[in-house]
């Protein structure tokens, strides 16, 4: 056999784009331009005069938010690529909230703190070990595309975890509870894997 | 207020009720663990888009079943149904 010397041909950076984009769906997912919305319930309506969020459980003191002084908390934009466990990914999502780091700065963790429990309106929870919503791998987003969040999407605010399946980002988001033993939440208690890293395909319990 | 888009009644799902219990259920009377409505199951507000199933209450809206399908077999919780009238047939 004679060794050939093959020189890669020219792909141009249309190419290397497409390769970055596949490069970025986890296995088993598809790409979606589009924004599914899926639901385990009635998308509840919310009179941001009512709306809340706390901060509460193995805490010093729980913390509470009104709307309008949760908007005044430090905010940012983020852009982040997202799978759903019904297997479509979509790329490059622009949000804008606040990260749990800065939620959790205004209180004092209990050392035994190491599972967080997000609750919503309407019922739905989910929940997460605390190392994966510190140093900004989750937030609570209040604005989607540039625009407020629609409630179906989880407006007025959803929790955002990019880095799991996307039902771990509760929409109508309204607390966390700090806990020192995990509690599987709404889907995690009905057979969906605990964690759900997409990029190790952890669908259901099990996986 | 209930999104019309995304909801159904569980007649969309009385195949896979069947499936699960051996008979069908969409006439069976089902009392809400939460508000005690009783009513036939295929009153059941079906959510069917989400990673599982969710059937609520046409009253109350709280969840009477909810199940999951795995590569292993199916998850069910019925704790919302505080009791199921299944009838004699004939």
């Amino acid at each position: 056999m004679t060794d050939r010397f093959v020189s890669r041909g020219f792909a141009g950076r249309r190419r290397d784009a497409d390769a970055d984009r596949a490069g970025r769906i986890p296995p088993g997912q598809y790409l979606t331009d589009g924004f599914p919305v899926l639901s385990a319930g009635p998308t509840p309506q919310i009179p941001i005069d009512q709306w809340e969020f706390t901060i509460e459980g193995l805490v010093r003191a729980p913390v509470r938010w009104s709307w309008e002084q949760f908007l005044a908390l430090p905010a940012r934009d983020w852009t982040v690529d997202i799978s759903c466990v019904t297997k479509w990914t979509k790329l490059d999502t622009r949000w804008h909230g606040v990260s749990i780091d800065d939620l959790l700065a205004a209180v004092e963790l209990d050392p035994r703190a190491q599972f967080v429990t997000a609750y919503s309106y309407g019922g739905y929870s989910t929940n997460l070990p605390l190392s994966d919503v510190l140093n900004n791998l989750a937030f609570v987003a209040y604005q989607y595309d540039g625009a407020p969040l629609e409630p179906a999407h989880g407006g007025p605010a959803r929790l955002v975890v990019p880095h799991l399946y996307f039902w771990k980002s509760a929409k109508w988001v309204r607390g966390l509870r700090l806990i020192e033993h995990d509690v599987p939440g709404f889907w995690e208690s009905l057979g969906y894997h605990n964690r759900g890293d997409p990029w190790r395909e952890e669908r259901y319990s099990g996986d | 207020m209930i999104d019309e888009r995304l909801v159904l009644d569980a007649n969309a799902v009385a195949g896979d009720l069947a499936e699960l219990f051996g008979i069908d259920l969409t006439a069976v009377i089902h009392r809400c663990a939460h508000c005690g409505n009783l009513g036939p199951m295929a009153t059941l507000l079906a959510y069917v888009h989400g990673p599982g199933t969710v059937l609520r209450c046409s009253v109350c809206t709280d969840v009477v079943v909810r199940y999951v399908r795995t590569p292993w077999g199916t998850r069910l919780d019925v704790r919302g149904a505080a009791e199921l009238r299944i009838e004699l047939l004939g």
